[in-house]
């Protein structure tokens, strides 16, 4: 409820969810979903009849060995694929119905070269409702302070006018982060974005990452292949199998936050992490998708 | 370019005339053969006034054709790219028709619109379209996924994702493109002109060669040439500074 106060800064859109409809239903129901690319002989399953729910406010990792289908869920959720079987509720109705905000973040930066870094962290604000309509007045005066106050908060504030190429592939992920957040999402999608980092820049962007979560508290799902991002920032970890992906571990992680990197050196912290690692790596060995773990490496 | 290779082809350009003057000064060769570039020089100037005219009819010419050729260029480049089904079914017709040669096509003209200006035109416009679909089309049909993806998590419409992303990624494949058809662009008018005109530089050569006024030829070449250098720098320029972020300079990225 608390929560819910906090967000009212912003006019809903039309068609937004009504506080009641979201206390009663998760933001998010993925049920028996299946996804198959191909046809005939090249056909690969990636999921099959997966379930999953997320609450609104929750914090969900999904983590898996690669080609396990988490990205599958997390683009089916995006509305970028559609799933072969199975059905996708957001508040109850069935996705596309409803215009929830979605912020998402990429493995890659993926912002546009031809604009600035100002200019693309406000590209959300251009593009969905109920930004859009206050574009041309808005533009060069509330949404760019908005713009340069997010990137001052992850140590970007001389480089608004700057263009991706000029920065760094750690400072340009940072901008990412802003991009998907400018427009204060219900739901933030994050697909490996700190994926293709070195350990130290990773690290640094997770507190980026928390403060920001702290801040505006969206519902997130996070994919990832490394178990301590998952520990250090979710507050509950899902473990898929190999493929097709199954759901093999769900498990909350109650550490206080904000967390920092001596919480990764914690005992309880080092255990589950030992636990879950053992965990995917039975699946991969016993589970359906033994074989095929190897043959998609 | 740094200043000692801007030097270097400046020299290269001015040495290139002084060779050639030089060399029919030596060789005693005729002027009716090839005139030294002092004496088209000279002709040029003589005959400014009366040259005037044909250059303005040129110039006109290929702009009004290459106007319309990159217009018509765009829409159907836009077209073609703007899906993968499009662009792979379109494509085979596209390579056909771009590797006819286009002096062919000016008897057509001449037979349809008469001697004049309208087959100039025209010729302009046919050869300078292709480069441009080709690239336009090229250019939005590589857009990276990955760039549209993210508009779409926005709920973008597709005109939304042809105007924030796939437009303005073709861009610099368009202007690659106008600095090859605005040359084009005059090959063909003067074609056409050669063929079946009355006026413009190239029918003035035309006729200064049946004369065997040869340095007048020359001169005819000279003003092509000068109007070709001319447009292209215009267009380099606004390339430059329309898509200069595609020509990232690497010793201003961090690391």
């Amino acid at each position: 409820m608390t929560m819910a106060a906090e967000r009212t800064a912003i006019p809903s859109p039309p068609g937004a969810i009504a506080p009641t409809e979201s206390l009663s239903r998760p933001l998010i129901q993925i049920e028996d979903v299946s996804l198959t690319y191909g046809r005939g002989e090249r056909e690969v399953q990636a999921l099959s009849r997966t379930s999953l729910d997320v609450p609104n406010g929750d914090f969900v990792a999904l983590v898996g060995p690669s080609g396990c289908g988490k990205s599958t869920i997390l683009k089916i959720v995006a509305q970028l694929l559609s799933p072969s079987e199975g059905h996708v509720f957001v508040v109850g109705r069935e996705i596309g119905a409803v215009a929830i905000r979605i912020g998402m973040a990429f493995q890659n930066p993926t912002l546009l070269p031809w604009l600035s870094i100002r200019d693309n962290v406000m590209l959300p604000l251009k593009i969905s409702q109920p930004f859009r309509r206050d574009w041309r007045r808005k533009k060069n005066g509330e949404y760019r302070d908005r713009a340069e106050a997010l990137l001052a908060k992850v140590g970007l504030s001389g480089f608004a006018g700057h263009y991706p190429w000029q920065l760094s592939g750690g400072m340009q992920q940072r901008a990412s982060l802003c991009r998907a957040l400018v427009h204060e999402p219900t739901l933030l999608l994050l697909d490996e974005p700190f994926g293709a980092l070195d350990q130290f820049t990773r690290e640094e962007l997770w507190d980026v990452l928390q403060a920001l979560w702290m801040e505006q508290k969206p519902t997130v799902l996070l994919v990832t292949h490394d178990l301590r991002e998952s520990a250090y920032l979710a507050n509950r970890i899902v473990v898929m199998s190999a493929r097709p992906g199954r759901i093999i571990v769900d498990e909350r992680v109650d550490y206080a936050r904000p967390r920092s990197i001596e919480t990764t050196f914690r005992p309880d912290f080092v255990e589950l992490n030992h636990r879950l690692r053992s965990l995917i790596f039975e699946a991969r060995a016993a589970g359906p998708g033994a074989v095929p773990a190897g043959a998609a490496a | 370019m740094k200043n000692t290779e801007r030097f270097a082809s400046t020299a290269l350009i001015v040495g290139f005339f002084l060779v050639w003057e030089l060399a029919c000064i030596a060789f005693g060769i005729s002027e009716i053969v090839l005139p030294r570039p002092s004496q088209i020089l000279m002709t040029l100037i003589e005959r400014w006034p009366a040259l005037v005219p044909h250059t303005v009819q040129t110039l006109y010419t290929t702009l009004v054709g290459f106007a319309l050729g990159v217009g018509i260029g765009v829409v159907i480049g836009m077209i073609i790219g703007s899906s993968r089904v499009a662009y792979n079914v379109a494509f085979p017709l596209l390579v056909g028709l771009s590797s006819i040669p286009k002096v062919a096509v000016v008897p057509i003209f001449v037979l349809w619109f008469g001697a004049g200006t309208v087959p100039a035109v025209l010729t302009a416009v046919v050869i300078s379209i292709f480069p441009v679909v080709v690239n336009v089309a090229t250019g939005l049909a590589t857009t990276e996924p990955e760039l549209e993806d993210v508009l779409r998590t926005l709920r973008a419409s597709r005109t939304d994702i042809l105007f924030n992303v796939g437009l303005p990624r073709a861009m610099p494949y368009f202007f690659a493109s106008l600095k090859v058809a605005v040359t084009l662009a005059f090959v063909g008018s003067v074609i056409a002109e050669t063929v079946a005109g009355n006026r413009g530089i190239g029918n003035m050569m035309l006729i200064a060669s049946a004369n065997f006024n040869v340095p007048l030829t020359f001169a005819g070449l000279f003003i092509l040439a000068a109007m070709g250098i001319g447009l292209y720098l215009i267009f380099a320029a606004i390339e430059k500074r329309v898509t200069g972020w595609a020509n990232r300079k690497a010793e201003l990225a961090m690391g």
